[in-house]
């Protein structure tokens, strides 16, 4: 089985925080390859104390083991570090219809994200930050000025 | 002692100590979104500590995990900076202590980004967003209170007063900091001490807060000799596998 194949197989396998995204829109499934019986998916974890690595790294075991794979070794690898550049454009989209403003593209934590962060409920660029930390580590919380909603903003790493 | 072990878990213990005391605030800070902001915090410290135990343990010869590392050493095997292990006091003295040790992660890690121990150096490029991150609210705080009402002005200057001395201990260098240096695998010491002054010292008269002149430091983290907290904080954090040992999640 090629690597198309196996990453094909993968995209069953969700991100247990954001369900509505794969590992693959997530960034986090960096490759795969098959030697005889034993397949290595290597992973790069979103954040040090990411609570749901040991969860995705069950379910590709779980998910490559029902496809008639004997041996599934996951390999975390760190560097180069996880950054949410690697999020795909579909990724991107699913965020936005779950109510989730994606993280601006600049790459650089200390952006002023203020002015570019759209609302994803009324697309309204006057917002305000709520608080730096939101329901989970990679997300803050922000209110819309102009439609009043709250929303989670995916923060740029 | 092998000293490159010996740095990267002096590293560990300082993410793992200060994770648990800040994780002590869950459920328990003045309102929710700071209590979801602070235990955030302490999950990237505890995830932190984590990798640079995992890595401390291949840097011996004991082959010790992250979990052995974490729970089944002894209060003078540990070698944290004495500021970690503090209890978490009012909300004034946990945020000054987060952000003296918030504005020194930040230095530290830009540096160690370059290590030349790779794995530190990724394990840095990842802590160094989050820190920032950290630093950021942390620092807001220190504003926003210093320079707030006068009781939060009265907490915040009590809380740097008291935490004060214990800053000295992130600057002392001994053979260990002296391997590192030599080595490339960490930054000296006393470089990381004026990037850190010049943070603070700004930070804190934009706080309205007065620098205290006299030290009188306090230190012995990183000999393994600690205060009266940490055998209270140990006995809490590993009763479970020193009770049941072996236990699985």
């Amino acid at each position: 089985m090629s690597e198309t194949e196996i990453l094909q197989l993968l995209e069953s396998v969700h991100d247990p925080e954001i369900p509505s995204l794969t590992i693959e829109d997530l960034g986090v499934l960096r490759s795969a390859r098959v030697s005889g019986d034993t397949v290595e998916v290597v992973i790069t974890p979103t954040y040090s104390g990411c609570p749901a690595m040991d969860v995705i790294e069950a379910d590709i075991k779980k998910c490559l083991t029902s496809n008639g794979f004997g041996n599934v070794l996951v390999t975390t690898r760190l560097a180069p570090a996880w950054t949410t550049e690697w999020l795909t454009e579909k990724g991107r989209e699913i965020l936005k219809k779950s109510g989730i403003a994606p993280p601006s593209r600049c790459g650089n934590v200390n952006f002023p994200e203020n002015r570019i962060i759209e609302c994803p409920m009324c697309d309204s660029k006057s917002v305000e930050l709520l608080s730096q930390f939101g329901t989970t580590a990679c997300k803050a919380l922000y209110r819309c000025q102009t439609c009043l909603e709250p929303f989670d903003y995916f923060k740029c790493h | 002692m092998n000293k490159h072990f010996q740095y990267v878990l002096r590293m560990g213990d300082n993410a793992l100590i200060l994770g648990q005391r800040m994780s002590e605030w869950c459920g328990h800070s003045p309102f929710l979104e700071e209590d979801i902001a602070m235990a955030n915090c302490a999950l990237d410290h505890v995830g932190r500590a984590r990798m640079l135990l995992t890595h401390a343990g291949t840097l011996e010869d004991k082959r010790r995990t992250e979990d052995d590392l974490a729970f089944l050493r002894d209060e003078r095997e540990f070698f944290n900076f004495l500021i970690c292990e503090l209890p978490i006091g009012d909300y004034a003295f946990t945020l000054m202590r987060q952000y003296l040790v918030d504005a020194y992660h930040f230095h530290l890690y830009s540096r160690l980004q370059t290590s030349s121990d790779g794995v530190l150096a990724a394990i840095a490029a990842k802590a160094i967003k989050e820190t920032t991150y950290h630093v950021r609210r942390s620092g807001d705080w220190i504003i926003k209170l210093g320079d707030g009402s006068d009781e939060s002005h009265r907490r915040m200057q009590d809380a740097l007063d008291e935490v004060w001395g214990y800053t000295g201990e992130l600057f002392a260098a001994d053979e260990v900091d002296d391997f590192a240096s030599s080595k490339g695998i960490g930054p000296d010491p006393h470089a990381l001490r004026l990037d850190w002054e010049r943070d603070v010292f700004d930070k804190l008269r934009a706080a309205t807060l007065r620098i205290p002149e006299e030290i009188w430091p306090i230190s012995g983290g990183r000999q393994g000799v600690h205060t009266e907290a940490m055998g209270a904080l140990l006995a809490e954090m590993q009763f479970l596998q020193r009770s049941y040992p072996g236990l699985n999640w």
